[in-house]
Protein backbone atom coordinates (compact mmCIF):
# COMPACT_ATOMS: atom_id res chain seq x y z
CA UNK A 1 0.00 0.00 0.00
CA UNK A 2 1.35 3.30 -1.10
CA UNK A 3 0.94 6.04 1.08
CA UNK A 4 1.24 8.73 -2.07
CA UNK A 5 0.23 12.43 -0.95
CA UNK A 6 -2.70 13.54 -3.42
CA UNK A 7 -3.83 16.39 -1.65
CA UNK A 8 -1.53 18.51 -0.06
CA UNK A 9 -2.50 22.57 1.91
CA UNK A 10 -0.22 24.32 3.95
CA UNK A 11 -1.32 26.98 5.36
CA UNK A 12 -4.23 28.20 3.20
CA UNK A 13 -5.34 31.57 3.77
CA UNK A 14 -8.49 33.12 1.87
CA UNK A 15 -10.36 36.22 2.60
CA UNK A 16 -13.30 37.34 0.60
CA UNK A 17 -13.48 40.74 -0.09
CA UNK A 18 -15.86 43.28 2.04
CA UNK A 19 -16.76 39.76 3.64
CA UNK A 20 -19.23 38.81 1.11
CA UNK A 21 -20.33 34.86 0.11
CA UNK A 22 -18.64 32.46 2.59
CA UNK A 23 -16.09 32.24 5.03
CA UNK A 24 -12.58 32.34 4.45
CA UNK A 25 -9.63 30.35 5.28
CA UNK A 26 -7.22 30.89 8.29
CA UNK A 27 -4.16 28.92 7.67
CA UNK A 28 -5.92 25.38 6.47
CA UNK A 29 -4.05 22.54 6.61
CA UNK A 30 -4.56 19.45 5.15
CA UNK A 31 -2.74 16.45 3.56
CA UNK A 32 -4.84 12.99 1.86
CA UNK A 33 -3.28 9.97 0.76
CA UNK A 34 -4.30 8.14 -2.23
CA UNK A 35 -7.29 6.02 -1.77
CA UNK A 36 -8.79 7.03 1.12
CA UNK A 37 -12.02 9.07 1.67
CA UNK A 38 -11.23 12.63 3.77
CA UNK A 39 -14.42 13.94 5.81
CA UNK A 40 -13.94 17.90 5.82
CA UNK A 41 -16.93 18.58 8.59
CA UNK A 42 -17.47 21.12 9.88
CA UNK A 43 -20.50 23.90 10.83
CA UNK A 44 -22.25 26.31 8.07
CA UNK A 45 -19.58 29.15 7.90
CA UNK A 46 -16.48 26.78 8.68
CA UNK A 47 -14.90 27.16 5.58
CA UNK A 48 -15.70 23.61 3.60
CA UNK A 49 -16.73 24.88 0.51
CA UNK A 50 -14.46 27.47 0.28
CA UNK A 51 -11.68 25.40 0.75
CA UNK A 52 -13.12 22.63 -1.81
CA UNK A 53 -13.72 25.84 -4.20
CA UNK A 54 -9.63 26.53 -3.89
CA UNK A 55 -8.42 22.63 -4.58
CA UNK A 56 -10.74 22.13 -7.78
CA UNK A 57 -8.89 26.20 -8.92
CA UNK A 58 -13.01 27.44 -8.79
CA UNK A 59 -11.14 30.27 -6.32
CA UNK A 60 -7.62 32.11 -5.81
CA UNK A 61 -5.98 31.55 -2.58
CA UNK A 62 -4.23 34.68 -0.56
CA UNK A 63 -1.67 32.79 0.65
CA UNK A 64 0.08 29.46 1.52
CA UNK A 65 0.49 26.46 -0.79
CA UNK A 66 -1.90 23.81 -1.72
CA UNK A 67 -1.38 20.84 -4.61
CA UNK A 68 -3.49 18.35 -6.01
CA UNK A 69 -2.08 15.21 -7.87
CA UNK A 70 1.28 16.77 -7.44
CA UNK A 71 0.26 20.26 -9.24
CA UNK A 72 -0.05 23.87 -8.07
CA UNK A 73 -3.49 25.04 -7.87
CA UNK A 74 -2.56 28.35 -8.59
CA UNK A 75 0.09 28.02 -11.22
CA UNK A 76 -1.07 24.57 -12.51
CA UNK A 77 -4.86 24.83 -12.43
CA UNK A 78 -5.10 22.95 -16.41
CA UNK A 79 -3.06 20.42 -15.08
CA UNK A 80 -5.31 20.03 -11.49
CA UNK A 81 -8.77 20.28 -13.68
CA UNK A 82 -7.77 17.58 -15.87
CA UNK A 83 -7.49 15.56 -13.01
CA UNK A 84 -10.41 16.32 -10.72
CA UNK A 85 -13.67 15.89 -10.53
CA UNK A 86 -16.08 18.07 -8.56
CA UNK A 87 -19.38 17.80 -7.56
CA UNK A 88 -20.56 20.77 -6.22
CA UNK A 89 -23.12 22.00 -3.32
CA UNK A 90 -25.79 22.32 -5.75
CA UNK A 91 -26.35 19.65 -8.70
CA UNK A 92 -24.37 21.39 -11.30
CA UNK A 93 -26.70 20.03 -14.19
CA UNK A 94 -28.94 21.67 -16.77
CA UNK A 95 -32.42 21.13 -15.97
CA UNK A 96 -33.88 21.35 -19.52
CA UNK A 97 -31.78 18.76 -21.17
CA UNK A 98 -32.50 14.95 -20.54
CA UNK A 99 -30.09 13.39 -18.06
CA UNK A 100 -28.32 11.52 -20.86
CA UNK A 101 -28.10 14.57 -22.72
CA UNK A 102 -26.24 16.23 -19.78
CA UNK A 103 -23.48 13.13 -19.48
CA UNK A 104 -23.20 13.16 -23.36
CA UNK A 105 -22.16 16.97 -23.27
CA UNK A 106 -20.13 17.05 -20.64
CA UNK A 107 -18.55 14.06 -22.08
CA UNK A 108 -18.05 15.97 -25.24
CA UNK A 109 -16.29 18.66 -23.29
CA UNK A 110 -14.25 16.26 -21.59
CA UNK A 111 -13.00 15.44 -25.24
CA UNK A 112 -14.51 11.60 -24.90
CA UNK A 113 -13.92 10.15 -28.62
CA UNK A 114 -17.29 7.85 -27.61
CA UNK A 115 -18.83 10.17 -25.18
CA UNK A 116 -22.36 8.44 -25.51
CA UNK A 117 -21.22 5.22 -24.67
CA UNK A 118 -19.36 6.61 -21.80
CA UNK A 119 -23.00 8.00 -20.79
CA UNK A 120 -24.61 5.20 -21.68
CA UNK A 121 -22.04 3.37 -18.66
CA UNK A 122 -22.79 5.66 -16.35
CA UNK A 123 -26.30 5.92 -16.37
CA UNK A 124 -26.64 2.16 -15.68
CA UNK A 125 -23.88 2.49 -12.82
CA UNK A 126 -26.13 5.12 -11.08
CA UNK A 127 -29.57 3.14 -11.71
CA UNK A 128 -30.84 6.42 -14.08
CA UNK A 129 -31.05 4.19 -17.30
CA UNK A 130 -35.06 4.19 -16.92
CA UNK A 131 -34.71 8.15 -16.31
CA UNK A 132 -32.40 8.75 -18.86
CA UNK A 133 -34.70 10.33 -21.30
CA UNK A 134 -36.24 12.48 -19.09
CA UNK A 135 -35.86 16.35 -18.71
CA UNK A 136 -33.74 17.00 -15.30
CA UNK A 137 -36.22 19.10 -13.97
CA UNK A 138 -38.47 15.48 -13.21
CA UNK A 139 -35.93 14.01 -11.37
CA UNK A 140 -36.11 14.00 -7.77
CA UNK A 141 -33.31 15.26 -5.39
CA UNK A 142 -31.80 12.45 -4.95
CA UNK A 143 -31.48 11.57 -8.61
CA UNK A 144 -30.55 14.62 -9.20
CA UNK A 145 -27.19 14.49 -7.58
CA UNK A 146 -26.60 10.71 -8.39
CA UNK A 147 -26.93 12.15 -11.70
CA UNK A 148 -23.99 15.13 -10.52
CA UNK A 149 -21.50 12.27 -9.10
CA UNK A 150 -21.91 10.18 -12.74
CA UNK A 151 -21.23 13.70 -14.64
CA UNK A 152 -18.37 14.33 -12.10
CA UNK A 153 -16.62 10.82 -13.06
CA UNK A 154 -16.74 10.70 -16.99
CA UNK A 155 -13.12 10.32 -16.83
CA UNK A 156 -12.20 9.32 -13.58
CA UNK A 157 -10.63 11.08 -11.94
CA UNK A 158 -7.70 10.88 -9.78
CA UNK A 159 -9.52 13.24 -6.85
CA UNK A 160 -12.63 13.72 -6.75
CA UNK A 161 -14.22 16.46 -4.55
CA UNK A 162 -17.80 16.15 -3.21
CA UNK A 163 -19.32 19.15 -1.43
CA UNK A 164 -22.28 18.49 0.96
CA UNK A 165 -23.48 15.94 -1.34
CA UNK A 166 -27.00 15.11 0.80
CA UNK A 167 -28.06 18.88 1.84
CA UNK A 168 -31.06 19.76 1.26
CA UNK A 169 -32.35 15.96 0.48
CA UNK A 170 -34.81 14.09 1.93
CA UNK A 171 -34.62 10.84 4.18
CA UNK A 172 -34.34 8.46 0.64
CA UNK A 173 -32.48 10.71 -1.18
CA UNK A 174 -29.60 10.71 1.60
CA UNK A 175 -29.14 7.06 1.43
CA UNK A 176 -29.41 6.90 -2.50
CA UNK A 177 -26.64 9.56 -2.53
CA UNK A 178 -24.63 7.59 0.58
CA UNK A 179 -24.79 4.37 -1.27
CA UNK A 180 -23.51 6.30 -4.59
CA UNK A 181 -20.70 7.52 -2.71
CA UNK A 182 -19.75 4.31 -1.09
CA UNK A 183 -19.10 2.96 -4.42
CA UNK A 184 -16.65 5.32 -6.13
CA UNK A 185 -15.07 4.93 -2.73
CA UNK A 186 -14.93 1.07 -2.81
CA UNK A 187 -13.73 1.78 -6.69
CA UNK A 188 -11.03 3.29 -4.98
CA UNK A 189 -11.22 6.66 -6.14
CA UNK A 190 -9.51 9.16 -3.40
CA UNK A 191 -12.32 11.45 -2.19
CA UNK A 192 -12.74 14.70 -0.26
CA UNK A 193 -15.78 14.96 1.06
CA UNK A 194 -17.37 18.10 3.16
CA UNK A 195 -20.44 17.81 5.30
CA UNK A 196 -22.25 18.73 8.11
CA UNK A 197 -23.75 15.74 8.89
CA UNK A 198 -21.42 13.89 11.10
CA UNK A 199 -23.21 10.61 10.93
CA UNK A 200 -21.89 10.90 7.31
CA UNK A 201 -18.30 11.88 7.84
CA UNK A 202 -18.45 8.72 10.32
CA UNK A 203 -19.98 5.88 7.83
CA UNK A 204 -18.47 7.49 4.58
CA UNK A 205 -14.67 8.70 5.44
CA UNK A 206 -11.60 6.96 6.61
CA UNK A 207 -10.30 10.14 8.13
CA UNK A 208 -12.14 13.29 9.30
CA UNK A 209 -10.38 17.05 9.28
CA UNK A 210 -12.73 18.88 11.47
CA UNK A 211 -12.78 22.73 10.97
CA UNK A 212 -13.42 25.35 12.55
CA UNK A 213 -13.62 29.25 11.16
CA UNK A 214 -11.32 28.73 8.42
CA UNK A 215 -8.31 26.09 10.51
CA UNK A 216 -8.37 22.51 11.27
CA UNK A 217 -8.97 22.04 14.42
CA UNK A 218 -8.75 17.93 14.83
CA UNK A 219 -7.82 15.05 12.69
CA UNK A 220 -7.59 11.32 12.79
CA UNK A 221 -9.86 8.36 12.00
CA UNK A 222 -13.29 8.51 13.47
CA UNK A 223 -12.48 6.30 16.59
CA UNK A 224 -9.15 8.19 17.08
CA UNK A 225 -11.07 11.59 17.10
CA UNK A 226 -14.36 9.86 19.40
CA UNK A 227 -11.02 8.46 21.87
CA UNK A 228 -9.26 11.87 21.80
CA UNK A 229 -12.75 12.97 24.03
CA UNK A 230 -12.50 9.93 26.18
CA UNK A 231 -14.85 9.10 28.55
CA UNK A 232 -17.74 7.34 28.41
CA UNK A 233 -21.41 8.56 29.33
CA UNK A 234 -24.14 7.25 31.28
CA UNK A 235 -27.31 8.76 30.05
CA UNK A 236 -30.42 8.32 32.29
CA UNK A 237 -33.69 9.55 30.33
CA UNK A 238 -36.44 9.98 32.60
CA UNK A 239 -40.11 10.21 32.61
CA UNK A 240 -40.65 12.85 34.93
CA UNK A 241 -38.86 16.54 34.20
CA UNK A 242 -39.28 17.56 37.99
CA UNK A 243 -37.16 14.49 38.67
CA UNK A 244 -33.90 15.91 36.30
CA UNK A 245 -31.96 17.68 39.72
CA UNK A 246 -32.73 15.11 41.86
CA UNK A 247 -30.57 12.93 39.86
CA UNK A 248 -28.09 15.51 38.31
CA UNK A 249 -27.40 15.64 42.32
CA UNK A 250 -27.19 11.81 42.51
CA UNK A 251 -25.29 11.52 39.58
CA UNK A 252 -22.82 14.15 41.09
CA UNK A 253 -20.49 11.69 43.03
CA UNK A 254 -19.76 9.71 39.69
CA UNK A 255 -19.64 12.70 37.02
CA UNK A 256 -15.98 13.31 35.48
CA UNK A 257 -16.57 16.07 33.78
CA UNK A 258 -19.23 18.37 33.15
CA UNK A 259 -22.99 16.63 33.68
CA UNK A 260 -25.12 17.69 30.49
CA UNK A 261 -28.87 17.86 30.63
CA UNK A 262 -30.95 18.38 27.59
CA UNK A 263 -34.76 17.91 28.67
CA UNK A 264 -35.43 14.81 30.26
CA UNK A 265 -32.05 13.11 29.07
CA UNK A 266 -28.78 13.67 31.33
CA UNK A 267 -25.97 12.63 29.85
CA UNK A 268 -23.04 11.92 32.63
CA UNK A 269 -19.23 11.16 31.79
CA UNK A 270 -17.69 8.49 34.30
CA UNK A 271 -14.63 5.99 34.24
CA UNK A 272 -15.48 3.20 35.66
CA UNK A 273 -18.22 2.29 33.32
CA UNK A 274 -19.91 -0.80 34.90
CA UNK A 275 -19.12 0.30 38.56
CA UNK A 276 -21.30 3.66 37.40
CA UNK A 277 -23.85 1.44 36.01
CA UNK A 278 -24.80 -0.01 38.64
CA UNK A 279 -24.37 2.46 41.31
CA UNK A 280 -26.65 5.10 39.52
CA UNK A 281 -29.04 2.35 39.17
CA UNK A 282 -29.59 1.25 42.99
CA UNK A 283 -29.50 5.41 43.81
CA UNK A 284 -32.27 5.75 41.46
CA UNK A 285 -33.90 2.68 42.67
CA UNK A 286 -33.52 3.75 46.61
CA UNK A 287 -35.05 7.65 45.05
CA UNK A 288 -37.62 5.32 44.01
CA UNK A 289 -37.17 7.33 40.60
CA UNK A 290 -38.35 5.13 37.50
CA UNK A 291 -36.20 5.95 34.32
CA UNK A 292 -37.20 5.18 30.70
CA UNK A 293 -34.01 4.47 29.89
CA UNK A 294 -30.62 4.03 31.26
CA UNK A 295 -27.91 3.20 29.47
CA UNK A 296 -23.84 3.21 28.73
CA UNK A 297 -22.67 4.78 25.85
CA UNK A 298 -19.19 5.90 23.66
CA UNK A 299 -18.97 9.16 22.84
CA UNK A 300 -20.71 9.72 19.35
CA UNK A 301 -18.52 12.19 16.80
CA UNK A 302 -21.62 14.50 17.76
CA UNK A 303 -19.99 15.03 21.09
CA UNK A 304 -16.33 15.22 19.90
CA UNK A 305 -17.60 17.83 17.28
CA UNK A 306 -19.25 19.66 19.91
CA UNK A 307 -16.13 19.57 22.11
CA UNK A 308 -13.99 20.83 19.68
CA UNK A 309 -15.54 23.85 18.59
CA UNK A 310 -18.52 24.32 20.82
CA UNK A 311 -20.71 24.81 17.97
CA UNK A 312 -24.07 24.18 17.14
CA UNK A 313 -24.37 21.08 14.15
CA UNK A 314 -26.78 19.10 12.39
CA UNK A 315 -26.96 15.92 13.63
CA UNK B 1 -8.85 23.38 -32.62
CA UNK B 2 -10.71 21.93 -28.90
CA UNK B 3 -11.64 25.48 -28.49
CA UNK B 4 -14.02 25.76 -31.64
CA UNK B 5 -14.85 21.91 -30.52
CA UNK B 6 -16.12 22.82 -27.06
CA UNK B 7 -17.83 26.07 -28.16
CA UNK B 8 -19.89 24.02 -31.03
CA UNK B 9 -20.84 21.61 -27.93
CA UNK B 10 -21.70 24.62 -25.81
CA UNK B 11 -24.03 25.71 -28.62
CA UNK B 12 -25.52 22.65 -28.83
CA UNK B 13 -26.34 22.75 -25.55
CA UNK B 14 -28.86 25.55 -26.22
CA UNK B 15 -29.66 23.67 -29.78
CA UNK B 16 -31.04 21.20 -27.38
CA UNK B 17 -32.67 23.17 -25.05
CA UNK B 18 -34.87 24.30 -28.07
CA UNK B 19 -35.61 20.63 -29.06
CA UNK B 20 -36.73 20.00 -25.69
CA UNK B 21 -38.55 22.94 -24.97
CA UNK B 22 -40.13 23.70 -28.20
CA UNK B 23 -42.71 25.63 -26.81
CA UNK B 24 -40.85 28.14 -25.24
CA UNK B 25 -38.74 29.03 -28.16
CA UNK B 26 -41.54 29.48 -30.12
CA UNK B 27 -43.08 31.68 -28.02
CA UNK B 28 -39.80 34.08 -27.75
CA UNK B 29 -39.55 33.88 -31.22
CA UNK B 30 -43.13 35.10 -31.72
CA UNK B 31 -43.12 37.86 -29.24
CA UNK B 32 -41.45 40.49 -31.31
CA UNK B 33 -43.81 39.29 -34.17
CA UNK B 34 -46.77 40.40 -31.23
CA UNK B 35 -45.09 43.44 -30.40
CA UNK B 36 -45.29 44.54 -34.23
CA UNK B 37 -49.17 43.50 -34.44
CA UNK B 38 -50.06 45.18 -31.65
CA UNK B 39 -48.33 48.36 -32.49
CA UNK B 40 -48.83 48.39 -35.80
CA UNK B 41 -52.29 48.40 -34.82
CA UNK B 42 -52.31 50.41 -31.84
CA UNK B 43 -50.45 53.71 -33.34
CA UNK B 44 -50.85 52.66 -37.53
CA UNK B 45 -54.15 54.35 -37.59
CA UNK B 46 -52.89 57.46 -36.01
CA UNK B 47 -50.09 58.25 -38.43
CA UNK B 48 -50.45 60.06 -41.95
CA UNK B 49 -48.43 58.51 -44.35
CA UNK B 50 -47.98 59.63 -48.16
CA UNK B 51 -49.90 57.79 -50.44
CA UNK B 52 -48.96 53.62 -51.12
CA UNK B 53 -46.71 53.89 -47.85
CA UNK B 54 -48.25 52.28 -44.55
CA UNK B 55 -46.83 52.43 -40.80
CA UNK B 56 -45.58 49.10 -41.89
CA UNK B 57 -42.61 50.68 -43.54
CA UNK B 58 -41.55 52.63 -40.09
CA UNK B 59 -42.62 50.39 -37.96
CA UNK B 60 -40.96 46.64 -39.25
CA UNK B 61 -37.17 47.68 -39.20
CA UNK B 62 -37.92 49.75 -35.93
CA UNK B 63 -39.37 45.97 -34.52
CA UNK B 64 -35.89 44.59 -35.60
CA UNK B 65 -33.91 46.55 -33.50
CA UNK B 66 -36.32 46.33 -30.96
CA UNK B 67 -35.89 42.31 -31.12
CA UNK B 68 -32.11 42.56 -31.47
CA UNK B 69 -32.63 44.92 -27.87
CA UNK B 70 -34.75 41.88 -26.55
CA UNK B 71 -32.29 39.29 -26.70
CA UNK B 72 -30.37 40.70 -24.40
CA UNK B 73 -32.38 39.76 -21.86
CA UNK B 74 -32.41 35.97 -23.41
CA UNK B 75 -28.69 36.02 -23.04
CA UNK B 76 -28.44 37.99 -19.46
CA UNK B 77 -31.30 35.06 -17.82
CA UNK B 78 -29.37 32.00 -19.75
CA UNK B 79 -25.86 33.47 -18.21
CA UNK B 80 -27.35 33.84 -14.68
CA UNK B 81 -28.98 30.63 -14.73
CA UNK B 82 -25.84 28.82 -14.97
CA UNK B 83 -23.99 30.61 -12.59
CA UNK B 84 -26.47 30.34 -9.99
CA UNK B 85 -27.34 26.34 -10.59
CA UNK B 86 -23.57 26.19 -10.41
CA UNK B 87 -23.48 25.21 -14.12
CA UNK B 88 -20.91 27.89 -14.67
CA UNK B 89 -18.03 26.27 -12.40
CA UNK B 90 -18.94 22.58 -13.65
CA UNK B 91 -17.60 23.93 -16.95
CA UNK B 92 -14.85 26.02 -15.11
CA UNK B 93 -13.72 23.26 -13.38
CA UNK B 94 -13.36 21.10 -16.69
CA UNK B 95 -10.34 20.78 -18.64
CA UNK B 96 -11.76 22.99 -21.72
CA UNK B 97 -11.39 26.18 -22.61
CA UNK B 98 -12.96 29.57 -21.04
CA UNK B 99 -13.08 30.86 -24.21
CA UNK B 100 -15.35 28.38 -25.45
CA UNK B 101 -17.98 28.80 -22.37
CA UNK B 102 -18.46 32.42 -23.65
CA UNK B 103 -18.22 31.62 -27.36
CA UNK B 104 -20.46 28.67 -27.32
CA UNK B 105 -23.14 31.26 -25.91
CA UNK B 106 -22.35 33.69 -28.02
CA UNK B 107 -23.19 31.40 -31.61
CA UNK B 108 -26.48 29.85 -29.80
CA UNK B 109 -27.42 33.53 -29.06
CA UNK B 110 -26.54 35.12 -32.65
CA UNK B 111 -29.09 31.67 -34.21
CA UNK B 112 -31.47 32.52 -32.10
CA UNK B 113 -31.32 36.32 -33.02
CA UNK B 114 -31.15 34.77 -36.56
CA UNK B 115 -34.31 32.75 -36.21
CA UNK B 116 -36.11 35.90 -34.87
CA UNK B 117 -35.17 38.39 -37.70
CA UNK B 118 -36.49 35.27 -39.95
CA UNK B 119 -39.46 35.38 -38.49
CA UNK B 120 -40.50 39.04 -38.08
CA UNK B 121 -38.94 39.03 -42.23
CA UNK B 122 -41.77 36.53 -42.90
CA UNK B 123 -44.52 38.61 -40.84
CA UNK B 124 -43.17 41.78 -42.23
CA UNK B 125 -43.42 40.81 -46.20
CA UNK B 126 -47.31 39.56 -45.22
CA UNK B 127 -48.25 43.03 -43.62
CA UNK B 128 -46.57 44.54 -46.90
CA UNK B 129 -43.36 45.99 -46.01
CA UNK B 130 -41.36 45.60 -48.61
CA UNK B 131 -37.02 46.58 -48.64
CA UNK B 132 -36.60 48.61 -52.07
CA UNK B 133 -33.29 49.14 -52.64
CA UNK B 134 -32.48 45.60 -53.49
CA UNK B 135 -31.18 42.56 -51.77
CA UNK B 136 -27.22 43.60 -51.14
CA UNK B 137 -28.71 46.45 -49.15
CA UNK B 138 -31.05 44.30 -47.34
CA UNK B 139 -28.46 41.79 -46.15
CA UNK B 140 -26.51 45.14 -45.32
CA UNK B 141 -29.34 46.18 -42.97
CA UNK B 142 -29.68 42.92 -41.63
CA UNK B 143 -26.03 42.56 -40.70
CA UNK B 144 -25.99 45.85 -39.09
CA UNK B 145 -28.60 44.65 -37.31
CA UNK B 146 -27.18 41.33 -36.25
CA UNK B 147 -23.89 43.63 -35.27
CA UNK B 148 -25.83 45.11 -32.93
CA UNK B 149 -27.56 41.73 -31.21
CA UNK B 150 -24.02 41.19 -31.36
CA UNK B 151 -22.62 43.82 -28.94
CA UNK B 152 -25.48 43.61 -26.90
CA UNK B 153 -24.54 40.01 -26.26
CA UNK B 154 -21.54 41.01 -24.52
CA UNK B 155 -23.65 43.67 -22.01
CA UNK B 156 -25.88 40.57 -21.60
CA UNK B 157 -23.20 38.27 -20.36
CA UNK B 158 -21.63 40.96 -18.27
CA UNK B 159 -24.55 41.78 -16.17
CA UNK B 160 -25.76 38.01 -16.28
CA UNK B 161 -22.36 37.18 -14.49
CA UNK B 162 -22.59 40.31 -12.53
CA UNK B 163 -26.11 40.23 -11.28
CA UNK B 164 -25.49 36.50 -10.34
CA UNK B 165 -29.15 36.09 -9.37
CA UNK B 166 -32.75 35.98 -11.40
CA UNK B 167 -34.51 38.26 -9.16
CA UNK B 168 -31.96 40.83 -10.22
CA UNK B 169 -31.99 40.16 -13.74
CA UNK B 170 -35.74 40.58 -13.43
CA UNK B 171 -34.94 44.33 -12.73
CA UNK B 172 -32.61 45.06 -15.19
CA UNK B 173 -35.18 43.40 -17.93
CA UNK B 174 -37.28 46.06 -16.16
CA UNK B 175 -34.97 48.34 -17.64
CA UNK B 176 -34.47 47.31 -20.91
CA UNK B 177 -38.12 48.12 -22.06
CA UNK B 178 -37.68 52.29 -21.21
CA UNK B 179 -34.61 51.97 -23.65
CA UNK B 180 -36.03 50.06 -25.92
CA UNK B 181 -39.42 52.84 -26.14
CA UNK B 182 -37.22 56.12 -26.11
CA UNK B 183 -35.54 55.63 -29.48
CA UNK B 184 -37.16 55.61 -33.26
CA UNK B 185 -38.80 52.43 -32.88
CA UNK B 186 -42.59 53.59 -33.48
CA UNK B 187 -42.46 56.63 -34.12
CA UNK B 188 -39.71 59.76 -35.73
CA UNK B 189 -37.91 61.16 -33.14
CA UNK B 190 -39.22 64.17 -35.04
CA UNK B 191 -42.06 64.26 -33.29
CA UNK B 192 -41.29 64.43 -29.73
CA UNK B 193 -39.88 67.39 -27.80
CA UNK B 194 -37.22 68.44 -28.58
CA UNK B 195 -35.01 67.41 -25.78
CA UNK B 196 -36.77 63.82 -25.66
CA UNK B 197 -36.33 63.49 -29.08
CA UNK B 198 -32.32 63.90 -28.69
CA UNK B 199 -31.97 61.75 -26.13
CA UNK B 200 -33.94 59.20 -28.27
CA UNK B 201 -31.87 60.32 -31.45
CA UNK B 202 -28.42 58.86 -29.51
CA UNK B 203 -29.85 56.16 -28.13
CA UNK B 204 -27.61 53.18 -30.60
CA UNK B 205 -30.82 51.81 -31.08
CA UNK B 206 -32.12 54.60 -33.26
CA UNK B 207 -28.93 54.70 -35.35
CA UNK B 208 -29.19 50.91 -36.15
CA UNK B 209 -33.21 51.27 -36.51
CA UNK B 210 -32.48 53.97 -38.75
CA UNK B 211 -29.89 53.16 -40.65
CA UNK B 212 -31.37 49.71 -41.15
CA UNK B 213 -34.58 52.02 -42.67
CA UNK B 214 -32.13 53.78 -45.16
CA UNK B 215 -30.84 50.59 -46.42
CA UNK B 216 -34.14 48.66 -46.77
CA UNK B 217 -35.27 52.57 -48.35
CA UNK B 218 -38.27 52.81 -45.75
CA UNK B 219 -39.16 56.48 -44.82
CA UNK B 220 -37.81 57.59 -41.41
CA UNK B 221 -38.61 61.63 -40.90
CA UNK B 222 -35.90 61.81 -38.41
CA UNK B 223 -32.91 61.15 -40.36
CA UNK B 224 -32.57 64.50 -41.67
CA UNK B 225 -33.39 66.30 -39.11
CA UNK B 226 -30.33 65.90 -36.87
CA UNK B 227 -26.44 65.65 -36.85
CA UNK B 228 -26.96 61.70 -35.39
CA UNK B 229 -30.02 61.18 -37.43
CA UNK B 230 -28.09 62.02 -41.31
CA UNK B 231 -25.09 60.11 -39.77
CA UNK B 232 -27.09 56.93 -38.75
CA UNK B 233 -25.14 54.42 -40.92
CA UNK B 234 -22.31 55.46 -39.29
CA UNK B 235 -23.30 55.90 -35.81
CA UNK B 236 -25.17 52.12 -36.41
CA UNK B 237 -21.32 50.57 -36.35
CA UNK B 238 -19.71 52.47 -34.65
CA UNK B 239 -21.97 52.61 -31.61
CA UNK B 240 -21.95 48.32 -31.27
CA UNK B 241 -18.01 48.49 -32.32
CA UNK B 242 -17.59 50.50 -28.65
CA UNK B 243 -20.04 48.75 -26.95
CA UNK B 244 -18.54 45.32 -27.99
CA UNK B 245 -15.08 47.00 -26.85
CA UNK B 246 -16.13 47.84 -23.62
CA UNK B 247 -18.14 44.96 -22.82
CA UNK B 248 -16.53 42.08 -24.52
CA UNK B 249 -13.15 42.52 -22.10
CA UNK B 250 -15.28 43.10 -19.35
CA UNK B 251 -17.37 40.33 -19.70
CA UNK B 252 -13.89 37.86 -20.04
CA UNK B 253 -12.31 39.85 -16.83
CA UNK B 254 -15.89 39.24 -15.05
CA UNK B 255 -15.68 35.53 -16.10
CA UNK B 256 -11.84 34.74 -15.35
CA UNK B 257 -12.31 36.91 -11.34
CA UNK B 258 -15.45 34.04 -10.53
CA UNK B 259 -12.58 32.90 -9.02
CA UNK B 260 -11.80 35.68 -6.73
Amino acid sequence: MTTETVIEAVGVRKNYRGGREGAGLNGFDLEVTAGTVTGLLGPNGAGKTTAVRILSTLLELDSGTATVAGYDVRRQGAEVRRRIGLVGQYAAIDEVLTGRQNLVMFGRLNHLRNAKGRADELLERFSLTEAAGQAVSKYSGGMRRRLDLAASLIVAPRVLFVDEPTTGLDPAGRLEVRSAVRQLVDGGTTVLLTTQYLEEADQLANRISMLKAGKVVAEGTPDELKTQLGSDRLEIVLADPADVPRVVQLAGSLADGEIRVVDVRVSVPVKDRTKALVVMANSLHEARIEPEDITLRRPTLDEVFLHLTGAEVAA
Amino acid sequence: MWVLADSWTIARRTLTHWRNQPGLVIFQWFFPVLMLLMFGGLLGGAMEFPEGSSYYELLVPGIFALAMLFGLEGTMTAVTTDVSKGVTDRFRSLPMSSTAVVLGRCIADMLDSAVTLLVLVATGLALGWRWHEGLPSALAAFGLLLLLRFALLWVGIFIGLTVKNAQSVTMVQVVVWPIGFLSSTFVATSTMPTWLGTIAQWNPLSSTATAARNLFGNPDPSSTATWIGTHAPLAAVIAPLLLTAVFLPLSTHRYRTLSR
